[in-house]
């Protein structure tokens, strides 16, 4: 059993979690990942490492609750614990001084990155963070990443889920206005997508940390397969992050609706969908 | 004089194949105590015992035949035990066949005992009445040493047996959130009961063996780590993991799986009771299964139990070259599995939503035998032909996940992933490291694997106790 140590809501269906997982918090870096299993009859599902404490023994998650596991683990209060917690998985984010970076989030990722962005600055880089909330009372961790970026930009629609679009607006407008050395994105695959596209042309290298479907994160069931340029890589051992320019977006948004049928909730369809 | 012969070896009850293609039970049913009785009866106990050498871990067959016949279970548990920590396991999935059936005297004429379902009958009978049993030998004294063992598979369980049964304080570190490795996630629950496997890895942690789950070695700990840490030697058993693929177009559409994806979610994560277990698994109606060995069998058989109408094992060779045992290919026959010989998928289509929806294949025909020493498959030129699928399972074989040789210093690795080490002592190339099992055979066999354990945890004996 891993003891919950602490859970707070930090806007609406977006848990924080700690975590007593002392194995984990000695060897953990930033953009790895814990697999989590809630009780014996529960699935395998991968969550960002959002933060750890060595010193306490404590990893913290974030995550939404869009289904079955999600919704279970918030489910769970503080003081009880869950039954699997493996990690760190997957490769360390990819750290260097590139100059100015441009940090694309959304949803659970806009807790998820802080490590990376923490980690960009170390490393001397200028970092500006554009974070994609769908509304403002869906919004959260823009205080906590304005702490540590040298720029927080928000887009908010108007409360719709039906379009993502907007983050590309003000990431459109940084790259015309200023020299961009690099592009870090992590959110809905859609959205990564389009900041794909976006950067494309100006040739701004662009990293995405990719969320297919997993079951063991170690390399053993080739469920997380991943088309990158033409070559299947696992998005758990070689990963998550990769060339955003080099993804194959169709084939992921596919798999990753592999167990979503029409009826999934209408919230999470994207107009610029392949597959919906 | 020697004895009068019986050669009608008794029959294992099984379920009717009508009903089992559509249940997870056991699909062999054990024998009864009369049944075991009367094929314990048929053993002469050779003197030269050659069935024993056939054993790779040299279980003493005729002794345990012999406490069986005279009705003394305690001492033929005692037997077993004595070599073979996993009875209970092997007696089920062990290729007697090849190994010590095929050696049996009486194999001569046709009618080899059936020591396996033998084994699997007194292992059974001791699961059912452990209250009866003595309590075991007192632990021997504490050598003071400490090991370390990765991977809980059946080299890992073995070698950590072994291990603690001479004095050390063994600690297995284990990936999964459960032990047992393919005996888990891979090998089906209709013919090898997770009951049965737990059983087993209960019966290793009370020889004193402390197993922790979720822990990866090389993302925790790494070896150099674990041995500068404060363990005097690791073993190595983390098995042969790592999925191939075909490599042909459209293989990442959704409803392709590999066996270890497949087999994982059915077995391991119980699939086949979903909704109760949150893990769900895309089953369509046509389900075709590229491969030929115990996997592809494994896989076959277990898309028919969630449901599908017909389920195909496309093989590229013929029948004769079917490398999966012979009992278990009949066992898929009777079940109503439907054989594609000398087929080769060449690419896969998508429908609607980026599912399958169809299997490009062509026809092979045999040529020379190649290295393997297997007639060779070529493709019939013009022979090309679709086969309308919604669900395919690729069971091509799989190789050490490299995890463990990329965060290891001064391990030996050949060009196929496997770890290099020394046969009869499982001693790789790195001071104070053993291997054992598929990590160094490549995928191989539960009994191939537990000798390859036994034999390192004599070796890492001898060196602790000469250090
Ligand atoms: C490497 C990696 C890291 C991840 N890190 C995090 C994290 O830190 N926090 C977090 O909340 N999630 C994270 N995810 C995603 C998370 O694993 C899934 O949200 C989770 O598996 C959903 O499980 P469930 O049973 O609750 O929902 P399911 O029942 O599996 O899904 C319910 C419905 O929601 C849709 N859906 C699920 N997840 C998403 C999503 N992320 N975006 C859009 N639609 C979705 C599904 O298509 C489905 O229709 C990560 C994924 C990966 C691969
Ligand atoms: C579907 C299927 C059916 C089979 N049927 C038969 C049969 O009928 N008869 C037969 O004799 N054989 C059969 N086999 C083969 C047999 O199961 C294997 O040869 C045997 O299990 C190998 O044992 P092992 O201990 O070497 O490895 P495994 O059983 O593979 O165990 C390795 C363990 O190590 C763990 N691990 C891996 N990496 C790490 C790490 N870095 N840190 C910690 N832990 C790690 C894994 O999670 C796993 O639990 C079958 C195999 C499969 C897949
Ligand atoms: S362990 Fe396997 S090979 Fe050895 S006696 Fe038992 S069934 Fe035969
Ligand atoms: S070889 Fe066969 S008949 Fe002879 S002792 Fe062994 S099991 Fe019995
Ligand atoms: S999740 Fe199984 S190989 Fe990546």
């Amino acid at each position: 059993m891993y003891q919950i140590l602490s859970a707070e809501t930090l806007a609406p269906n977006i848990h924080q979690y700690r975590i007593l997982a002392p194995r984990i918090a000695r060897k953990a870096k930033p953009g790895q990942f814990v697999i989590v299993m809630v009780d014996e009859k529960g699935e395998r599902i991968p969550l960002t490492i959002a933060d750890w404490d060595a010193s306490e023994g404590s990893v913290t998650v974030v995550f939404n609750e869009v289904g079955k596991t999600t919704h279970k683990l918030a489910s769970v209060k503080p003081g009880d614990g869950i039954l699997s917690f493996t990690g760190p998985l997957g490769l360390p984010a990819h750290v260097d001084k590139f100059g100015t970076v441009v940090c694309v989030v959304a949803g659970y990722s806009t807790a998820t990155c802080a490590p990376i962005i923490k980690a960009l600055k170390a490393a001397g880089n200028r970092v500006i963070v554009i974070i994609r909330a769908p509304s403002k009372d869906t919004l959260f961790g823009d205080e906590q990443l304005g702490a540590i970026a040298d720029r927080v930009i928000i887009s908010t629609g108007d409360g719709s889920f039906e379009c993502v679009g907007f983050v590309l607006d003000p990431l459109k407008d940084v790259i015309q206005k200023e020299k961009v050395d690099r592009v870090f994105t992590a959110g809905p695959v859609c959205m990564m997508k389009l900041v794909a596209n976006t950067t494309k042309p100006f040739k701004i290298p662009t990293i995405a940390s990719l969320n297919p479907i997993m079951v063991d994160g170690t390399g053993m069931c080739g469920c997380c397969r991943v088309n990158i340029g033409g070559e299947t890589k696992f998005a758990c051992v070689d990963g998550p992050e990769f060339d955003a320019h080099k993804v194959d977006w169709a084939s992921l948004m596919a798999r990753r609706c592999t167990y979503s049928d029409d009826t999934g909730p209408v919230k999470y369809r994207c107009l610029n969908c392949a597959q919906w | 004089m020697p004895p009068k012969l019986n050669l009608n070896r008794v029959d294992m009850p099984r379920q009717d194949p009508r009903v089992r293609a559509r249940n997870f039970r056991e699909v062999a049913l054990g024998y009864t105590p009369e049944q075991a009785l009367e094929e314990a009866s048929r053993c002469i106990l050779c003197p030269k015992r050659p069935c024993v050498g056939g054993c790779p871990v040299n279980i003493d067959i005729p002794d345990f035949i012999e406490a069986l016949r005279k009705g003394d279970m305690h001492q033929a548990v005692r037997v077993l035990k004595n070599k073979n920590a996993l009875p209970g396991i092997c007696g089920r999935v062990c290729p007697q066949e090849s190994q010590c059936e095929v050696v049996c005297t009486l194999e001569k004429r046709k009618a080899p005992v059936a020591i396996g379902r033998l084994e699997r009958y007194i292992a059974d009978w001791e699961r059912k009445n452990k209250a009866e049993l003595a309590p075991p030998a007192p632990p021997p004294p504490p050598t003071g040493k400490k090991v370390a063992v990765v991977g809980s598979g059946p080299a890992g369980l073995t070698a950590a047996a072994e291990m603690a049964k001479l004095g050390h304080a063994v600690t297995v570190f284990e990936a999964l959130h459960v032990a047992g490795g393919v005996l888990m996630y891979g090998i089906p629950e209709f013919r090898l009961p997770k009951e049965t496997v737990q059983g087993e890895v209960d019966y290793v942690k009370s020889l004193g063996v402390e197993i922790v789950l979720d822990a990866v070695i090389g993302k925790i700990d790494s070896v150099d780590e674990l041995l500068a840490g404060g363990y005097d030697v690791v073993f190595l058993g983390t098995g042969a993991g790592l999925p191939m693929f075909l490599g042909v177009p459209g293989e990442d559409l959704c409803g392709i799986y590999s066996a270890n994806e497949f087999l994982t979610r059915t077995n391991l994560m119980k699939a086949y009771l979903y909704p109760e277990y949150d893990t769900p698994l895309g089953m369509g109606k046509n389900v075709a299964v590229i491969g030929g060995g115990n996997v592809a069998m494994d896989s076959a058989r277990c898309a028919l139990r969630l449901g599908a109408k017909n389920v195909y094992i496309v093989y590229r060779r013929s029948a004769a070259e079917l490398p999966a045992r012979k009992e278990e290919v009949e066992n898929a026959m009777e079940e109503g599995i439907i054989f594609k010989f000398l087929t080769n998928p060449t690419g896969f289509l998508g429908g609607g939503r980026g599912w399958v929806s169809g299997m490009q294949c062509i026809e092979m025909e045999l040529g020379e035998p190649d290295a393997s020493g297997r007639r060779r498959p070529i493709p019939k030129p013009g022979s090309e032909f679709l086969m309308k699928v919604d669900t395919v399972v690729v069971a091509l074989g799989t190789s050490p996940n490299p995890l463990i040789a990329q965060t290891t210093v001064g391990l030996q690795t050949t060009r196929h992933g496997t770890v290099v080490a020394d046969e009869k002592t499982g001693k790789t190339v790195k001071d104070r490291v053993w291997a054992g099992g598929d990590i160094v055979t490549g995928a191989a066999t539960v009994i191939s694997a537990m000798g390859a354990g036994k034999r390192a945890a004599a070796d890492m004996h001898a060196f602790l106790m000469r250090k």
